[in-house]
């Protein structure tokens, strides 16, 4: 029972900060039709500036990073985290102007190619000792490693504590909170009509007079603070930072897509549900199953889903016309 | 439908040539008889004269052309997208490595090279290579028949994963078993497979030389471009040109796009054997990552989606290049990187388009490929 609570929390945790990548991903599907390949290195860039930032924060007032053992004010947290959201916003602008928006009328296939030159080229730009370097950093704590619950499960011998961590808790609120705000956007303001408009039907939205370029351009800035918050919360968690190439950040990314996959993509609070669906299945089988197989789960869920459900589990299914 | 596969003339001399009997054949068989003529010359002529370490980038660069292009009969003929090719080449890789490992140590009792220059250890290699080719097919089969139902974007998905699968699932083999100890082994060292886990497949017999690179290749260049005139790769191109036109006409499209899959992931398993065997390499679970995958298809969209020379000249450049700008490694895959992000803007077609390169100065009377229908 300890075990499975634990394991429950870690999920809960896990899958938020995984539907908040696929968010990205189901945002831009939704409007472009394609997979931005680039997103979950936007997610490194989040990761990798806020180790930057929180390094120049704390050097400006005055904290020795080295052997830190009492973690800074709460608003350094909070600092980080917004100026990595703003830069990854900038990045993710960047990127929709001069990659992907001259591509605009071109076949997806050619889009979907871009996508992967632009991923490889901030990977490999990331991994230039002059950007972030080739070696893997620890990231300096933020948080405090306080427990703010902890339970005890049976009696003497066999007693098990579950712990609930703030970072956990950190983690759930702020991307809950972010999502429940995506929601009121894409569901109840003026932008969030204009975005569903575009992602209905591009040349009828244009033709009704809603600039397209604007609402894609704002997608695409949306889609990536959401993604440099994710990398910001997923350092919190795990502070070892692996080198901007390294594997474990395309299967990050990966397997938020085949949450928004799962959940149907395009679709918004389908991409929250495939989070979830996708955390609990990797670590559900990860801890009763086998852990090394974690990554094989998320694939053989994606390949059953698309067999049984093509078009995810809140998706409908198109059949293509003419 | 391109003006280029109507015009290679395949179609005229099976039509009117009438030959003794055999003599068909044998004039079909011609192109692979000059091809290995040509590995034959390479074998003996050119280690003698550049040196171990350059004849080693042409093996190199042969493997990659064998990869290249069985990889373009799915991205570029069927117009589909897969990013996991290295993951089939992998499979093979690792199936033929064990076949020839194990097979040399129960019959010879070591893995040292067995008998010289087409001798029966080189038999046992071309042999296990087929192996390896047959069972990375299946497992072409068995992923390409759920995702090559759906649109093209869930295949890049899909193979991307399954290129990650095979690197997890390597990962946790067994160790290598001595070539003395397989008469005596149990079976918790059979289970799982002993092919060493994450450090690689250590002790694998080095049978891969210019003569089998060079034979292999010129067998998947004629069958890649037999292919392409042929009435299957026709459905193919139509696969690609217009799913829903072709479907009116009768095409089947998802047999069409498994049927490339399956011949691509072939060909991708015996380049891998090649790869597996291939002096100082030791094949590792890394390979089948979707870093090498992507090597690949670089070359394929570079080459010209559909071009088989044009691919065969991207995979020449994009290997032996590299190995001469050792000095700027680490701005490789940025140049790489942006040369696709340009490419795509410019020259979305690759550098020879659709075309081969000896159709390149007869200009197309039809449109370059068809914008997709909204």
């Amino acid at each position: 029972m300890s075990d499975f609570t634990q394991t429950l929390i870690t999920a809960i945790a896990i899958g938020s900060l995984y539907a908040l990548i696929a968010l990205g991903y189901t945002m831009v599907y939704g409007i472009l039709k394609f997979i931005n390949f680039a997103h979950s290195d936007i997610v490194v860039l989040g990761a990798w500036s806020s180790y930057t930032f929180s390094n120049w924060l704390l050097k400006l007032i005055g904290v020795e990073t080295k052997g830190m053992t009492t973690p800074p004010a709460i608003w350094v947290a909070v600092v980080v985290l917004v100026l990595s959201m703003a830069f990854c916003g900038v990045v993710g602008f960047t990127i929709e102007r001069l990659a992907y928006r001259p591509l605009r009328r071109a076949p997806r296939l050619n889009v979907l190619i871009t996508a992967i030159g632009v991923s490889l080229l901030l990977q490999n730009v990331g991994q230039l000792d002059q950007v972030f370097g080739a070696s893997p950093q620890k990231m300096p704590q933020l948080l405090p490693a306080a427990e703010l619950a902890s339970f005890t499960f049976g009696e003497g011998e066999s007693a098990r504590k579950v712990v609930i961590g703030l970072v956990d808790v950190m983690i759930f609120v702020t991307a809950s909170s972010l999502m429940l705000l995506m929601q009121y956007l894409v569901f109840h303001t003026k932008q969030g009509v204009a975005m569903r408009a575009v992602s209905y039907n591009t040349d009828t939205a244009a033709l009704m007079g809603i600039p397209v370029d604007r609402v894609v351009s704002i997608t695409f800035v949306l889609g990536s603070v959401l993604a440099a918050a994710a990398g910001f919360l997923y350092v919190m968690k795990y502070p070892s930072l692996n080198q901007p190439a390294h594997t474990i950040w395309v299967l990050l990314g990966l397997k938020a897509f085949v949450a928004a996959v799962i959940g149907g993509i395009g679709n918004v609070r389908g991409a929250v549900l495939g989070g979830f669906v996708i955390a609990f299945v990797e670590q559900f089988g990860a801890f009763y199953i086998s852990t090394n197989y974690r990554d094989v789960y998320v694939f053989v869920m994606l390949i059953l889903i698309l067999l049984v459900r093509p078009g995810g589990l809140l998706g409908v299914t198109t059949r293509e016309k003419v | 439908m391109t003006q280029s596969a109507n015009r290679s003339g395949t179609v005229e001399r099976t039509g009117t040539a009438v030959l003794p009997w055999g003599a068909n054949g044998f004039f079909g068989m011609m192109p692979i008889i000059v091809g290995i003529g040509f590995a034959v010359l390479l074998h003996f002529v050119l280690p003698k004269s550049i040196g171990p370490y350059y004849s080693r980038i042409v093996t190199d660069v042969g493997i990659a052309i064998i990869l290249a292009v069985s990889l373009n009969i799915v991205n570029g003929l069927t117009g589909q997208f897969s990013i996991g090719h290295a993951g089939f080449m992998t499979l093979g890789g690792y199936v033929a490595a064990f076949v020839t490992y194990y097979v040399s140590s129960i019959l010879w009792e070591s893995t040292t090279r067995h008998g010289g220059f087409l001798g029966s250890g080189e038999w046992l290699f071309l042999f296990s290579c087929i192996i390896g080719g047959i069972v990375t097919a299946i497992a072409g089969y068995v992923v390409g028949l759920p995702s090559l139902r759906l649109r093209g974007d869930y295949l890049a998905i899909v193979t991307l994963g399954f290129g990650e699968i095979i690197r997890v699932i390597l990962q946790q083999t067994g160790k290598v078993i001595d070539p003395e100890a397989v008469k005596s082994a149990t079976w918790s060292q059979i289970i799982p497979p002993p092919v060493g886990g994450a450090v690689g497949f250590d002790g694998v017999p080095k049978y891969t030389n210019l003569f089998w690179v060079y034979t292999i290749m010129a067998i998947t260049l004629v069958v890649a471009y037999r292919l392409k005139s042929s009435s299957v790769g026709r459905a193919m191109i139509s696969v690609r040109e217009d799913e829903i036109a072709a479907q009116a006409m009768g095409v089947n499209i998802s047999r069409e796009k498994v049927r490339s899959f399956v011949i691509a992931a072939f060909f991708a398993g015996v380049g891998g054997g090649l790869y597996a065997h291939e002096p100082g390499v030791i094949i590792s679970p890394n390979d089948a990552g979707f870093q090498r995958s992507f090597d690949y298809v670089i070359m394929t969209v570079l080459g010209g989606r559909g071009s088989i020379s044009g691919v065969v000249i991207a995979a020449a450049i994009l290997t032996a290049l590299p190995e001469f700008l050792r000095d700027f490694a680490e701005y490789r895959l940025i140049v790489y990187a942006l040369l696709l992000i340009i490419m795509m803007l410019v020259r979305p077609q690759g550098l020879l388009g659709i075309h081969e390169i000896w159709n390149l100065r007869r200009k197309p009377k039809s449109p370059p490929i068809a914008e997709e229908v909204k």
